[in-house]
């Protein structure tokens, strides 16, 4: 039986807590007395059988759905959308949730005698998915029967020729999606729920979208009216995708929604990486030896040996939900049983917040981790992992241990580059950013061509993953970084500390002495529900 | 007068001197009776007379006993010859392509692996190529006319290929009695369900052995397609050419309740014969063939033996790619 996740009170018999720091770790003993560790669940028991299940959730469909066998028809247009390289993190080890569901799908369509089918990777302003990441995604038999006639393809957010304006909001929201996946006679999305953001109608709304579309809740206004982004009843990210949808919905486009969730095992229970999911006073003497050893050979590798190491590994991940049928009824269940595996109840908040950065984060899959993604990691997404308010209190501090390189990768970050450059060194209010500098790189020729030609991001990304720290840098009142490139984390308007100590002996500068901290452990990752 | 008495010596002498004793001279008494008596213990007493001689059953063919093959030593020396020989000779003479393991990730426990057969390269490329954990756990049913023949090929099969005899030419249950304990003690096995190498590059009929063990033991019986071997090593040839090869494993199958053997060992057929569709086209292709029945039948037509030679087509050695001559 898994045990829930729990708070730790620190005490002096604590012992130091494993903080992530990017593709390393540090070891941290955390002051006594005023210092709090949220350690996650332990990965819930999968389904035994998953293909079973999917199966099963195909013929028994939830809300006003028929079964998708009866929605199958011979001579009918069917298009499969499903989620990029961002998820699940870190990659899952084959076979891929997403081709299981899409070989159960596909197996029902050619027995209905469907044979206009097409895949599409719903990447929205993400880059490209490679050969390989979609073989690993669909699986090698689904990409070998699709891909190579053009039936497997990436959506192409800058293509006018692919796209369908639908209509707009009450609120003036344009909706604007792939033109085949609109115009299909009905449209399967298959989703992976690694937290309570993904699915629903932000699949379709925001995955198959444009940057036209996109703009209308990727921006400040939407992140800071967000409380958080990961709880849809107080999300405006939430609230605008679901307006979006009812507009895909009115227009007659037909969405079966297929939404999986995962538990969180992510370094698996044997082998040497195993150590870094357990609880550090329940190591033996064999992990000690371990987690020492590793930390001692990650200190002393190449960063780019470190990198291919993490970046090789593929996490044990297994399904425990499947559910199909009509977007917002099955998104409902979804995020319960998110929920089930993620939320750990939390008393209060405390003046300082601390999390140890991984080295993985969406937008750097086989990739480099630059500051902008570290940012947006800790301040976007690690933040707004809560219900109900912050772990950290308004005015608080958020300290933060990750290497922080100065370092891009140049085929797959090219406008980050220059966003580093030329916009945080002029602002680092997601504001006037917005006003003065998207609008350049959103429609940049040659980041559109790298979008559309390479495996870029699209220009206007890292502007987005600013936005996602909005509702943080507006809540918190400092940032420090531990261990990071001081010149990189002063780019980002954040300080930088050598240590823990240091940090904090920094931070009681906002917040007191005697200040309560709290520790999110991570990853795998985990939800405060704040009381 | 009474005759002058000889002495002990001279009675010894003269004993040896007849030639009855001719044979023993030499030896002292007490060696004579530790080569009887290891001539006694080396020697088979002769049949008596009038008494029915019972023949003794030979430790090859069927009857060759293969537990010790399973025995840790035994296991050990084979993970070696499958890693440094086996998997290097078949990588450079088969060079295969093996897809379709991403099926198996779900099953836990014994597996029973059912594939076509063209060849004896079968079997090493069918070693090589079956994943851990199954790998090094594995038996393989073999004919016990041709792989235990005799006293070298027996001990040979169950040591290399971790094979057990199975009869070919008579009713037995030795055989699926035996592979019905090992599946129960963990055991995977390797199994060619047509019981014998096809002569012409088409399969036979599958039979029921497969799906009789499958049924009784709960273990998945994994349909598994082999393309190439039959170029690699074809029937009536010693030795091997280099060709390529392609393993697929098919989705691991269960027996329906209240099926029997037969409609099983179909149903499993049926399915190999939908991975060989599958590599000749792709899955999705496959998949539309399959729901409307029009999957290609791995049996081949039914036309006289020679047609169905010349419908193979590419198998004939004068097909391969020759440069031209300029």
């Amino acid at each position: 039986m898994p045990r829930p996740g729990f708070v730790l009170d620190v005490d002096r018999s604590t012992p130091p807590i494993l903080f992530h720091h990017g593709e390393g770790f540090r070891f941290e003993k955390l002051p006594p007395g005023r210092s709090r560790v949220i350690y996650p669940a332990e990965p819930i028991d999968p389904i035994k059988n998953p293909d079973g299940a999917i199966r099963d959730a195909l013929e028994n469909p939830i809300g006003d759905s028929e079964p998708l066998r009866a929605l199958l028809k011979p001579g009918m247009k069917l298009t499969i959308a499903f989620d990029d390289i961002s998820l699940p993190l870190p990659p899952m080890k084959s076979p891929d949730i997403r081709q299981r569901v899409i070989e159960a799908v596909l197996e029902l369509a050619a027995a209905a005698g469907v044979d206009d089918v097409m895949l599409i990777a719903a990447l929205a302003l993400h880059r490209r998915m490679t050969e390989n990441e979609l073989r690993h995604a669909v699986g090698d038999r689904v990409y070998d029967a699709f891909a190579p006639h053009g039936l497997l393809v990436n959506h192409d957010a800058e293509d006018p020729d692919n796209l369908l304006y639908i209509g707009s909001t009450d609120q003036g929201e344009e909706v604007e999606i792939n033109k085949r996946a609109a115009e299909s006679d009905l449209l399967i999305y298959v989703n992976i729920n690694l937290v309570s953001m993904d699915g629903g109608w932000k699949s379709t709304a925001t995955g198959l979208s444009s940057y036209r579309s996109l703009r209308h809740h990727h921006n400040p206004k939407t992140m800071r009216h967000s409380k958080s982004f990961m709880d849809q009843h107080r999300s405006e990210l939430h609230s605008s995708n679901w307006r979006m949808g009812k507009v895909l919905r009115d227009s007659g486009v037909k969405v079966f929604q297929i939404e999986t969730t995962m538990n969180n095992n992510v370094f698996g229970t044997e082998g040497p990486m195993s150590v870094l999911q357990k609880r550090e006073w329940e190591w033996t003497l064999k992990d000690r030896i371990t987690a020492m050893g590793m930390k001692a050979a990650l200190d002393r590798m190449p960063a780019r040996s470190k990198r291919s190491i993490f970046q090789n590994w593929q996490a044990p991940h297994a399904m425990t939900s499947v559910q199909a049928g009509e977007v917002e009824a099955v998104h409902k269940i979804t995020t319960e049983n998110v929920y089930k595996q993620h939320l750990v109840s939390v008393e209060g908040q405390t003046d300082i917040l601390t999390m140890g950065l991984p080295y993985i984060s969406p937008y750097n899959v086989n990739s480099i981790m630059n500051p902008i993604l570290v940012a947006c990691l800790g301040l976007g997404y690690f933040f707004n992992l809560y219900r109900g308010k912050p772990p950290v209190r308004e005015g608080g501090v958020v300290i933060m241990s990750h290497p922080t390189p100065w370092e891009f990768h140049p085929v797959h970050h090219p406008s980050y580059i220059d966003f580093f450059d030329q916009v945080l060194t002029v602002t680092h209010d997601p504001v006037r950013m917005e006003a003065e500098f998207e609008k350049s790189f959103a429609e940049d020729e040659w980041y559109r061509h790298l979008y559309r030609t390479s495996y870029a991001y699209h220009g206007v990304h890292p502007f987005y993953m600013w936005y996602w720290c909005s509702h943080a840098l507006q809540h918190v009142g400092q940032v420090i970084i531990v261990g990071g490139d001081v010149r990189a984390v002063h780019r980002l308007g954040f300080k930088a500390a050598s240590t823990l100590q240091d940090a904090l002996e920094m931070a009681s500068d906002v917040v007191g002495r005697d200040a309560t901290i709290t520790h999110l452990h991570n990853p795998p990752v985990l939800m405060a529900d704040v009381s | 007068m009474s005759p002058m008495p000889i002495t002990r010596k001279q009675a010894i002498d003269l004993t040896k001197r007849l030639p009855i004793n001719k044979s023993v001279k030499g030896f002292s008494r007490a060696g004579s009776r530790a080569t009887r008596m290891v001539r006694a213990i080396l020697t088979t007493p002769p049949v008596p007379n009038g008494v029915e001689k019972v023949s003794k059953e030979k430790n090859i063919g069927a009857n060759y006993d293969t537990d010790w093959a399973r025995s840790y030593p035994a296991r050990f020396a084979r993970v070696v010859v499958l890693n440094a020989l086996m998997k290097p000779i078949v990588d450079l003479i088969a060079t295969p392509t093996i897809v379709g393991t991403d099926r198996l990730a779900d099953i836990d426990g014994p597996v029973i692996f059912a594939a076509n057969h063209h060849s004896h390269a079968d079997t090493p490329l069918m070693m090589t190529a079956i994943p851990e954990p199954w790998r090094n756990r594995l038996f393989i049913g073999a004919a016990a006319d041709y792989w235990f023949a005799n006293r070298i090929t027996s001990p040979l099969s169950a040591l290399l290929i971790g094979a057990i005899p199975v009869e070919r030419q008579k009713v037995s249950r030795k055989a699926i009695d035996q592979s019905l304990e090992l599946l129960k003690e963990g055991w995977s096995m390797l199994i060619f369900p047509e019981g014998a190498r096809s002569s012409d590059g088409w399969a036979r009929p599958f039979t029921s052995g497969t799906a009789f063990l499958s049924s009784h033991t709960g273990a998945p019986v994994v349909p598994v397609y082999l393309r190439g071997t039959n170029k690699v090593l074809p029937k009536g040839r010693n030795f091997p050419r280099p060709n390529p090869t392609f393993v697929v494993f098919g989705a691991p199958m269960y027996a329906l309740e209240g099926e029997d053997s037969k409609t099983f060992a179909a149903r499993i057929q049926d399915a190999v014969a939908a991975l060989a569709d599958e590599t000749s086209s792709d899955w999705w292709q496959a998949q539309l063939r399959a729901a409307t029945k029009a999957t290609p039948a791995i049996e081949g037509p039914a036309l006289g033996a020679w047609r169905r030679s010349w419908s193979q087509g590419t198998n004939r050695r004068d097909a391969r790619r020759k440069w031209p001559n300029v």
